[in-house]
Order: C-alpha cells, then structure tokens, then sequence
C-alpha cells in the first residue's frame, strides 16, 4: 500500500489520492499519475508477459511508444485489453489486469517458451506448421491462437458511445511540446485559427519531463503562462488527450480525442470517445521524439527502461524505479538521466558509456569505452555484467538501469503522404524529408532540432512561415532563454558478444539474431525483414524498434543505414478503437432508416416488417389465429385475387423527368421505344447497362408533352438516377430535360384485385372518369381525391390484377391508406405486404432484382424483341454481341413443381438423369414461392434453351440444402397469360 | 480528398461517388459501321495512367452536378474540376 519509489516534487496532485488495483492488489497513487508511474511509484515493476516466450516485462516507457507495459483496463464490457499502462491516466477505482500470463504474472506455465527460443525465431510459422496440411485449421492454428496474442476482448457489447466531428482551422499543431507551444502563441497571437493537439493530458512535452530547460524562467512558469494565454485567445482550441492519427490528402487529419477515458464513470453527457475530421489549411508537425533502446543480451528484464523514461518518471511523477539505478548510453543525453536522478536522491552506481571519451556531468561512477553485456534477475533487475574499457567484466547490482541510445524524431505523420525519411549523420537518426503532405510543415525535435531552444525557435519560425503562406504577417513571439546544448553521439546498436538474445523489438520478441536469420535466408529488405521476423509491427508499430533493426542488417550487409532504407509509416499513428470509426453508426443506428408515411398505420395492425435497402417495408400482416408465416401470406394473396388489396409501394424509386426533350431523353435510357407514348398512358420500360445487361426496369407514365413520371425498383433508385443524371449531363447536354428524384415527395400505393375499381370510385372526386372505358390500362391522370387532394393514378399491374397505383403527396400517405381501409371494408379490403406482393408477381411471371441481377440480357428476360432496333439507346449496341443472344443461352422461365417439394431459389436445374456437376448446369432458380392459387410450390428461372423446353421435366438440384426436386418447364405467366384479368 | 466545386466551392470527396474516366463522355456513334467494338472498347477499355487523369464525379450528396476532375493520379493533386455539362444561358441553376 505504500507508495516506495515516490519521491518529493513532480506534477501531481498529492492532494488527490486515487485508489487502484492491479491483478486484484490493492495501491495508491495520485491525480497526475499514469497507471505505470503509479505502479512504479509503489515498487511494481513486474507488468506483463512478451509475446512469444513470455518474458517477464515491465514498463520501457514513459510514453505512447511504449511496447511491454501493456495491460487489460477496467471490468465487464468496459473491459479493454492490451491498453499501455505509459498513457493509461490514472483515476480512482481503476481496475488494471497483467495479460498473457496464465496462472499468474509471477509464474507463467507459458514461461517455458523461453527455453526453446530456436523453436520460435524468426519465421517459425512459416516453418513449423506447413505439413500435414489438413493439421492448419484443426490443430495448429487453434494453438497458436491461443499462445500467441495478448489481450483477451470482454466479448460483450460496447456499452460505450462514440461520437465522430469536424473540425476547421488555419494551423493545426501536433504536439504541445515546445515546438508545439511556441508555434502556437505566435499563430495565436496573429489570430490565425489554431488548433493545438496533444496525446498527453498534460501539454508541455518534455517540459513537464525535464528539470532546468529553462535555465532562467524555469520549465513550469513558462509553461503556465503560455497555456494560460493560448487559453484565452478564442482563435485557439487547446485539444488535450487528442491523438493525430493519420495525415491524409488536402491537408485533412484524422484526431481521436479521449473525452472520458480518465473518469472513473461514464460520463452521462459525454461520448468516451470523439473521432474528429480535421481540415487544416496549413498544419506543423511538432511530435518530438523518442528515445531508442541498445541491444544487448537479456535487455528486456523489468527494470531496464530508456534513459530518457527513467529520469521523466522522476521529474513529472516523483518516481525512482530503483534507489540504485546505473546508466547505459551513447551519448550526452544519457548522462544528464544520471544528474536529474541523482538530484531526485537515487544512487547511481555506474554510467557505462561506449565512447571512450565520455563526458562526465557530475559525480558518479563513470565507465567509458565499457558496455553492458549482459543482466541478471529473473522478474525483476538486480545487476548488469559490464565490459570494461580494459576487456575485463565487472559485476554491478542495480535496480533499475536506463538506456540511452540516441533520440529519434517522432516523424511518423510525415511519411502518410509521400514523405521518405532521409538520414542525419549529425544525430544518427532519420529526419522528414521528401513530399510531405500537402500544407505540412515539421518542427522542433521531430524535425532534427534537438535542443529546447532550437525547438522554441523551429515552431515559432515554422508558424510564421505558415501564416505568410495563408497572408496572414505573424511576429515572432519573445522565447525564454533555453538549453542549448549539441548532441554528442556515436552510433551504437548492438552489442556484439554474447551467446544469447539482446532484443531488438520487445513487442514482438524480435531479437539480433533474428534479423541475422532473416538476413542469412534471404530477407534483405526493409520490407522483407518486417514482415518475416515481425519487427515493427503490433500496437507500437516500430517507434522503438524499426531503426534497430535496419542498423543490424545494414552492418549485415555492410552499407550504410541512409542505404538501407526504412519502412513505410502508415496510419494510425496510434491504435484507434474501431468503436470510434463506427461513431454512432452502430445498431439500428447503424445507416438511416427509411419508414414510409403509413408505417405507423402498419404497425398498428401488427405488421411484421422487413429491411429494404434503407427502408422498413411491411413484409406480412399477420391476423389472429394465423401461426405461421405462410398462412398470412396465402391469405393476403388470395384475397387480392379474390376482391381487392391494398400495398405500400412508397418505396420504389420516382423520377420527375420534364423538358421539351424529355421523350427524346428517355428513348435514349430505356431499350424500349418513348416518343409515341401518349399523353395520359404509361408504358412499362426497361433500362439497359451500356454493356447490354438489364439494370432496371419500371414504368414510365406521360402526364403532358414534355413531362413523365419515371418509376425505379426499390433497391436501384439511387443508381438509376445517378446514371440518367450521367446521361442527361455527360452524354446528351443538347437535351433540354431536368430530372428530379420525388421518391420521398410522393406515397404511392397499389390497389388490386378484381374490385380496385369500385373502391376507387369511392374515394376518386366526381368529375374523374376511371371507368375501364375511361381510364382503360396503361392510363394515367392527375387527379383529385378526397375532395381536393391531389393524387396520381396509374392503371398499372404487378399483379395481374385490375390493379392501380395511386400516389399522393407524402404528407397523406398515412390518411390515404386509412381511408382505402375505411371505403374498402365493404369489399373486404386486405393489405398486403412484400411477401403477398412476391407471389403475386411471380405467379405472374414479373422480373424484379432477383431476374434482372446483372448478368441477365433483354434476350434472357424473353424481352429481346423489346429492344427497339429503330433508335439509339444505352446498351442496344452491345446487347446485339455474341454471348447475350446466342439461341442457346439461358431464358426466363416458369417451372412447377412435379412431386409436391419446394423448389428453393438458388437451386441450379439439370436435364433429366445427368450428373449433378458444373459442366452439365443449365441453369438456375431465381424466384420461387408457394403459389395459393396452383396449391403448389412455383418458381421463375432460368434455362437454356428454355423457350424451347415448354412441358419438359427436368431436375432441381440444391446441393447447399441437400435437397434434390423435379419440375416442369411452363411459361412464367401462370396467372392470366392473356391479361384479360388486367384489362377487366 | 477536397474537391473544388466550381459553383459550391472547396467540398469532401466524401460527399462525392466516383465514376472514372472522363471519355465515357464520348460515347461512339451507334451507326458506325464499327459500331460494335468502338462500344466495347469505350465500355471496356480504360487507360489507367500515372499521373494527370480527367474523370468523372457525381456530387450525390449535394447539387447532383457531375464533374471532371483533373486530378494526378500520383499525389491527389486535383488540378481543374468543372462542369460536365456547363449551365446553358439563362438556365437556372
């Protein structure tokens, strides 16, 4: 319970104390406090397991970068795995579980991998598991599964929102270090709308991280007066926990901002999570950068951790990991870790330098030319073997030994564009370089200035150049006098000796003798070697490792690191939870639903209702007594057959089509001839692709010389307009005719059966002829209904019926289909839904997207002679070439079932007696239903030769179902081929 | 990606759907007497070049325009976006 490594200063609120548990023990930390801080703060060094051989791991880091401290968070279905305990915020009562580890973190049966480390190098997948075969799915891959991996997901739903946002400014800045802050004050202070975005709940950078960068003012005054400025400018959004993920095209930027991750409960008001849009019309990288590790055997032991974490740990969070702590380096900078730890009261027992003429910073213990060879401490460090200067080994106790082998810009989001990294001898690191992307600029430490002063400077520098670019004049702000020391550096990767495993990737247990594997078989490039030994990748994809790795193959290969190249960095910079791109599209929320006006009319009679592209359709009404789907179904079909129905039709698409040129315009979309088409009839039409396939079909009604109304199935209307906007705007602009969808203008019903028209003439104003004289098929008027409603009626005919559509504005949709309920009880009105509809229209052998589903022709559908040979139209040309009219090819048909068996959609039909194979398939069943009326199961479909093969029995085969049918070849009319029924 | 809509301005390419190359819009004459593979060329062949590409975009979820985009295939560098079928005088737009 007691906080042993908490030591006096740092950044936290020592008047908050928070409780939290890991693997169920109980500690303290305080407000300002990282779950990894905290956990040090109370001795835990102990964090997790690796990946591979379950090495005992502890925290690396003190940052996003970090690649071992990786831990599952909170319970339940909030539960979320492999989440960096560096960035994890603590907050009281946060619950925080080891992973990987079974039956405990102390003692992991899975620990025994790490005495069979040959068996698992690099590209042991690869090798191990290629025979037998059929042992992948059954037996290896279930293994490996669960070996492998880290986390284990809740399972559970996401209790969670997430909400997605846009943002729009002149700047955006990645990163509140130095760079970041200076670059803002000055765009702030020209007015320039500015967006600062940090990872860190706390902005600053490394300000908050180190002691004395600025000598005179000192590191939190400054701070504090610059965030309490940027504060008060409203040109300036200061965005805390926001993570720039990714830089795409145009200067846009992708930004997770974590609003609730910190609170110990959900906040009612708050999404967890926000995923903003940026659009910035200049953005400054100002990321900084990371510490990088040196090779050496057993590296990896809990308690080695970059020098630069080590001695953050003690200035932001009052942390020593070990009383006794040694330093390993090659360079400058691991040496001020000594002096700040040393301020902190740790006893530094040794600073192992590579260089022989290492400086020396204060009093301790200095070995220069020495290295680290190699450590001991099975759970935990408790000394280093070091090489000394004069060859001989000397043993040093420690607890905690910090790493220093150089600093490498953060430079990632440079590179999401075409941006190609470059190398600097000066601090033995890649820089930007290359096409950044569009509107970025990179400054401070991510762009190779490494001292606080030239990062101050580079920001402010690099806004004003921005601003000048937009034509806004920006002065240079006054900066604090800054640390200004060079880097000092000779580049070392690796330790040469020894027989074991110095890693390289500690996220992927990729050690130096891996990359010398991969080198020896043959995997010798950047790429190659990634995706072979798995370096780089996992949820720090390589911010530590990548540069490592290059160096052993560049030595291997005995070029220079600028030769070698690096890999490519791609979004996300940081993992993104998939929760946050799905935003509140989930669920029912997961696309808009479309409800037609009389929806709720539907509901009241218990409709049962069935997804239509967007739309919600009335699928079947089922009435009291009715216990199976089929029975409501027969019973709305027969009774339209009977006396009359009533079906919501709302959702097929409408097209206003009007200009003098509208005729010569659909003559054009439809393979089937328009211009003659009088005024006050509909014709039905069907469209073809500019291939000659059929897309869609619909009818097209003529209210005056220049104006018809167009109608598309459900599923097409988006596209069918899209592509007569194509038409009218890319192939014909001489036409003069304007388009405009008035799908959701209009509520549309259709009204069949043999009494339509008497309900009809009830409800239709007087003075309205709709005798069969009158209004014979086909017709079509604008009329009034109700005493002055305006409405549209179409004698048209799905069914097969007397039948009508009738639309009225959508606003009395809901009233219409009242009132046709109301005047239509005399005649026992039915409403009908999409399933009654289906068997209607199949018993009398109209196509919908189940026929025309894109690889069927005019030719197929039976329609070929409707394609007019006297006119220009899409897809006639191509609708005349060799396989779509061919006389053996497929033809729509109407097949009966022989014995009785249903006859499932999908099944593919053979001759009689052949073998059930590909090479012997004639076709296949696209619609079927049980026809009430036959007292049988019925399909449509399609056969070679079929117009031919009228009576012939022929097989059903549906391997899926197992299921094996016979059936009669017939004509798709089953109901009515005269259409005498229609035309009644 | 943002596009520059000649009449709304600087819009997502989100808000757009894409079609392709900007020759679909010379659809060859039905009467030629190669009428047939001057079709199956225009339908089937593209060039699929790297670097400068004119092609087509429909602004569905705004004015319905269709729109050529000049854009180098390379960078997304959009170069010139104009109307497919240009507002005739008088015309509302």
């Amino acid at each position: 319970m007691t906080q042993v490594n908490r030591v006096d200063g740092g950044r936290l609120d020592r008047t908050k104390p928070l409780n939290f548990t890991f693997d169920n023990r109980s500690y303290q930390g305080f407000e300002g406090d990282t779950l990894a801080s905290a956990l040090l703060a109370n001795g835990v060094r102990l964090m997790g397991r690796s990946f591979k051989y379950h090495r005992p791991r502890g925290v690396f880091t003190a940052g996003s970068e970090e690649p071992n401290a990786l831990v599952s968070l909170r319970e339940g279905a909030r539960h979320e795995p492999n989440t960096r305990a560096t960035v994890a915020e603590l907050f009281d009562g946060l619950t925080a579980k080891s992973q990987n580890r079974f039956p405990s973190l102390a003692l992991d049966l899975m620990g025994i991998n790490d005495f069979f480390p040959s068996f698992l190098t690099a590209g042991f997948y690869y090798k191990t598991f290629m025979w037998p075969a059929a042992f992948w799915e059954k037996v290896y891959e279930p293994i490996i599964r669960k070996a492998a991996g880290l986390g284990a997901l809740s399972m559970l739903p996401d209790p969670d929102a997430y909400d997605k946002g846009t943002l729009h400014c002149d700047l955006l800045i990645v990163g509140a270090g130095p760079a970041g802050l200076a670059a803002a004050l000055t765009a702030g202070r020209a007015g320039a709308r500015v967006i600062l975005a940090d990872e860190d709940f706390a902005m600053g950078g490394r300000l908050t991280m180190e002691a004395g960068l600025l000598s005179e003012i000192g590191n939190s005054a400054w701070l504090s007066a610059t965030l309490d400025e940027l504060a008060s400018l409203p040109n300036v959004r200061l965005m805390r926990r926001s993570t720039v993920y990714g830089a795409y095209d145009h200067g846009v930027y992708g930004l997770l901002e974590r609003n609730t991750d910190h609170l110990a409960r959900a906040h009612a008001d708050l999404p967890r999570q926000t995923l903003w849009r940026v659009y910035s019309k200049r953005a400054i990288l100002c990321s900084g950068a990371t510490e990088r590790p040196i090779a050496f055997e057993n590296n990896d032991r809990p308690g080695i951790m970059l020098a630069g974490a080590l001695r953050a740990y003690a200035n932001r969070w009052a942390v020593l990991a070990d009383q006794t702590v040694a330093i390993f380096t090659n360079n400058d900078d691991g040496h001020k870790t000594a002096v700040d730890l040393m301020a902190k009261g740790a006893t530094v027992a040794a600073v192992v330098d590579v260089r022989a003429d290492a400086p020396r910073l204060a009093d301790y213990p200095l070995y220069a030319g020495a290295q680290v060879v190699d450590t001991k401490g099975r759970l935990g460090l408790r000394s280093i073997s070091v090489r000394l200067s004069d060859g001989s080994l000397k043993q040093i106790d420690c607890g905690a030994l910090g790493v220093s082998g150089g600093w490498n810009p953060m430079l990632a989001l440079s590179c999401h564009q075409r941006g190609r990294p470059t190398w600097n001898d000066d601090i033995a690191a890649f820089v930007p370089a290359g096409t950044l992307p569009v509107g970025q600029s990179v400054a401070g430490a991510a762009n190779a200035q490494m001292t606080t002063h030239a990062a101050l400077n580079g920001g402010a520098g690099a806004a004003v150049a921005a601003l000048a670019e937009l034509g806004v004049t920006a002065g240079l702000p006054d900066l604090p006098v800054a640390e200004d020391a060079p880097v000092a550096i000779t580049p070392f990767w690796h330790v040469g000796e020894g027989k074991g495993r110095g890693w390289i990737d500690f996220q992927n247990d990729v050690t130096v003798k891996d990359v010398k594997l991969a080198h020896q078989e043959g995997f010798k490039s950047v790429e190659h070697l990634k995706r072979y030994t798995t370096l780089g990748m996992a949820t720090d994809q390589g911010k530590l490792s990548n540069l490592g790795g290059l160096a052993v193959m560049a030595e291997l290969s005995g070029k220079p690191i600028a030769e070698v190249g690096t890999t490519i960095f791609r979004p996300p910079y940081t993992p993104v939870p998939i929760g946050a791109f799905a935003g509140r599209h989930r669920d029912e929320d997961f696309r808009p639903t479309r409800r037609t006006p009389s929806h709720g009319w539907a509901q009241e009679q218990g409709a049962v209702f069935v997804e239509a592209g967007a739309w919600l359709r009335a699928q079947y009404f089922p009435r009291p007594g009715e216990t199976h789907w089929r029975q409501t179904v027969d019973r709305e079909a027969l009774a339209v057959r009977r006396s009359v129905g009533v079906c919501d039709v709302t959702t097929l698409g409408k097209i206003d089509v009007q200009g003098k040129d509208a005729a010569a315009f659909l003559n054009l979309i439809y393979c089937n001839g328009f211009a003659k088409l009088p005024v006050g009839k509909c014709r039905y039409g069907l469209m073809l692709r500019e291939d000659g396939i059929a897309m869609d079909d619909g009818t097209a009604a003529r209210f005056a010389e220049g104006h018809f109304v167009v109608t598309t199935t459900t599923a097409n209307a988006v596209g069918v307009y899209r592509h007569m906007e194509f038409v009218r705007q890319c192939l014909r602009p001489d036409l003069d005719v304007q388009l405009i969808s008035t799908t959701d203008a209009w509520a549309q019903y259709a009204v069949a059966g043999p009494n339509a028209r008497k309900l009809l003439q009830k409800i239709i104003d007087p003075g309205f002829d709709i005798s069969n004289e009158g209004f014979a098929f086909m017709a079509c008027a604008e009329l009034t209904i109700c005493g002055g409603i305006p409405a549209r009626l179409f004698r048209i005919s799905f069914s097969g019926e007397l039948a009508y559509e009738i639309a009225v504005p959508t606003r009395y949709g809901d009233g219409l289909m009242r009132v046709l309920m109301e005047a239509g009880a005399e005649f026992d009105v039915t409403p009908y839904g999409t399933e009654a509809l289906g068997v209607l229209r199949i018993e009398k052998g109209h196509g919908t997207a189940n026929e025309l589903n894109g690889q069927t022709s005019a030719a197929h559908l039976g329609m070929g002679r409707m394609v007019s040979t006297k006119k220009d139209s899409i897809g006639t040309v191509l609708s005349n070439r060799d396989g779509l009219t061919e006389a053996d090819g497929v033809r729509l048909v109407g097949l009966e079932s022989v014995d009785g068996a249903d006859l499932p959609a999908g099944s593919h039909l053979f001759a009689q007696g052949a073998e059930k194979t590909a090479a012997h398939d004639q076709g296949w069943i696209s619609s079927a239903c049980y026809s009430p009326h036959l007292e049988k199961p019925i399909a449509l479909g399609f056969i070679a030769r079929g117009q031919d093969r009228m009576g012939e029995i022929i097989e059903v085969a549906n391997p899926l179902q197992g299921g094996m049918a016979r059936a009669k070849i017939v004509s798709p009319h089953f109901i009515d081929p005269e259409g005498e029924r229609l035309r009644a | 990606m943002l596009i520059p809509h000649p009449l709304l301005g600087l819009r997502d390419a989100q808000e757009f759907v894409y079609k392709g190359d900007a020759r679909l819009m010379a659809r060859p004459d039905p009467q030629a007497d190669d009428a047939l593979q001057a079709f199956h060329d225009y339908t089937y062949l593209r060039d699929n070049p790297a670097g400068q590409h004119r092609e087509l975009w429909f602004h569905e979820q705004g004015d319905r325009s269709w729109l050529i985009v000049t854009r180098d295939t390379r960078t997304h560098e959009i170069l010139k976006a104009e109307l497919a079928r240009p507002r005739g005088k008088g015309e509302r737009t």
